[in-house]
């Protein structure tokens, strides 16, 4: 079992949000899901290869790649009418995407309720994050294992 | 001060109230108007931010309608407190509009509707539809003068119904069940698609009918037909006129869409939603579920 350190990437995003007052934070997770990169050409109209994420109210996809050097990399599509989500899978893809496997894995699991929103957005829309950490990291933990 | 009612939809004549309903072409002609605001309530907190109605102002269910602490709405207090700062008057017309059909709007026109705000309308077909017609849209920062909204202490006796209420209630008025049917049957605690979250048991309340939703939602996003309407809740269903109506769901926000219909649509003075639902039924202690497809029956009063 790794103990839990968060990665300075994430740390970085989280401070990010923190050093705002509330409301504008919202508008700083807008800029996020203004900036969810497109997922690669390979995955392009493949829903089969990616999973579900099902503790999110819209259909957010998600694949972790990870390559012979154990790095990992992250891909996320989410539609456009749900904002919120594709905000909180454009802060895993950015701060995931680079980590080794192992960093992944570290990432604690209350990191969703440690940026700051859970009363701006409420703890029921933070609890679609922290799904989607999850399965991001239990993706993660199957590819290595099949590695 | 009140804006005119929309009297150029057809469709509309046909509802018990049909002052309660506006089409986007009305309101692009009267967005503007003085005495006329528009509030957008989404399920997405961030949706409104992404582009809105021109002039509209958001109103967010979770992080403004409901008290931070208890489950509950805001008091009178807290809601003038919101209604001041979001610049509406009491006599304002106020028009709703969300994403999902009015989903999250007809919930907060309930809410609206428990402190007795007068004149509460919804746009039929919601953000969807505007945005289907390629009406204009903006991500320009609204800022209405703050207003000094009276307070007004929230009535929850006519429009509203708590869990004990419903116990009473079985047996000697309609239940209506406006989930999935895969939640209603028991196969799931929450819609297909959604997370499961926070019931711990599974099923419907004994004697209720499924009536899900989104059956009373045309094509276009808009509500059905009365003829239409009226065959599912009075046909199917068989709600008959000066029943007793309670409509639930998870946490009351699509049962609030069915609550606008069968009140406003179709005219049944009696209809009150329980908010409390499916997340509090489903956990409560010794309280009767029925599993299966079938409403089940009252159990014996003790």
């Amino acid at each position: 079992m790794t103990s839990a350190v968060l990665p300075d990437r994430l740390a970085e995003i989280r401070d990010e949000f923190l050093e705002l007052p509330e409301p504008e934070r919202l508008q700083l997770l807008l800029e996020y899901s203004q900036e969810l990169p497109p997922v690669p050409a390979e995955y392009e109209g493949h829903p089969e290869l990616a999973e579900r994420v099902a503790e999110c109210q819209s259909p957010v996809y998600i694949i972790l790649d990870v390559d012979e050097d154990g790095v990992v990399a992250m891909h996320a599509t989410a539609p456009p009418e749900a904002p919120t989500t594709r905000g909180f899978a454009s802060i895993l893809v950015q701060g995931i995407t680079g980590l080794t496997a192992d960093e992944v894995l570290a990432i604690p699991a209350d990191f969703p309720q440690s940026i700051g929103l859970t009363r701006a957005v409420s703890p029921l829309r933070i609890a679609g994050m922290t799904g989607m950490l999850m399965r991001a990291q239990r993706q993660v933990r199957a590819k290595t294992a099949a590695a | 001060m009140t804006v005119e009612t929309d009297t150029t939809t057809a469709k509309f004549a046909e509802y018990a109230a049909p002052e309660r309903l506006v089409s986007t072409e009305w309101l692009e002609q009267h967005f503007g108007e003085p005495g006329l605001v528009v509030v957008e309530s989404d399920e997405d907190v961030l949706l409104y931010e992404t582009g809105h109605i021109p002039g509209a102002v958001k109103v967010d269910w979770h992080t403004e309608l409901n008290d931070p602490v208890v489950r509950d709405y805001l008091d009178g207090e807290g809601f003038a407190q919101l209604l001041s700062r979001k610049g509406i008057a009491r006599d304002d017309t106020v028009v709703i509009y969300g994403d999902k059909s009015n989903w999250w709007a007809a919930y907060a026109l309930w809410v609206f509707s428990l402190f007795g705000h007068e004149d509460v309308r919804l746009l039929d077909g919601g953000r969807d539809k505007w945005i289907a017609e390629g009406r204009p849209l903006t991500t320009e920062a609204v800022a209405r003068p703050a207003t000094e909204y009276p307070v007004v202490e929230r009535d929850d006796s006519v429009l509203r119904a708590y869990k004990d209420d419903v116990l009473a209630h079985i047996g000697r008025g309609p239940l209506v069940d406006v989930r999935s049917p895969e939640e209603y049957d028991g196969t799931r605690t929450s819609a297909p698609a959604y997370p499961e979250e926070g019931a711990l048991r599974a099923g419907h309340i004994p004697t209720a009918q499924s009536v899900p939703w989104a059956r009373a939602v045309a094509e276009d996003g808009g509500f059905k037909s009365r003829a239409e309407l009226d065959a599912i809740y009075r046909g199917e269903a068989g709600l008959q006129d000066g029943d007793t109506i309670v409509a639930y769901c998870r946490i009351g926000e699509r049962s609030s869409h069915t609550w606008f219909v069968l009140h406003h649509l179709l005219g049944f003075e009696n209809v009150r939603n329980y908010d409390g639902s499916w997340t509090e039924w489903g956990s409560a202690v010794r309280v009767p579920i029925v599993t299966g497809a079938e409403p089940g029956v009252a159990p014996e009063r003790r």
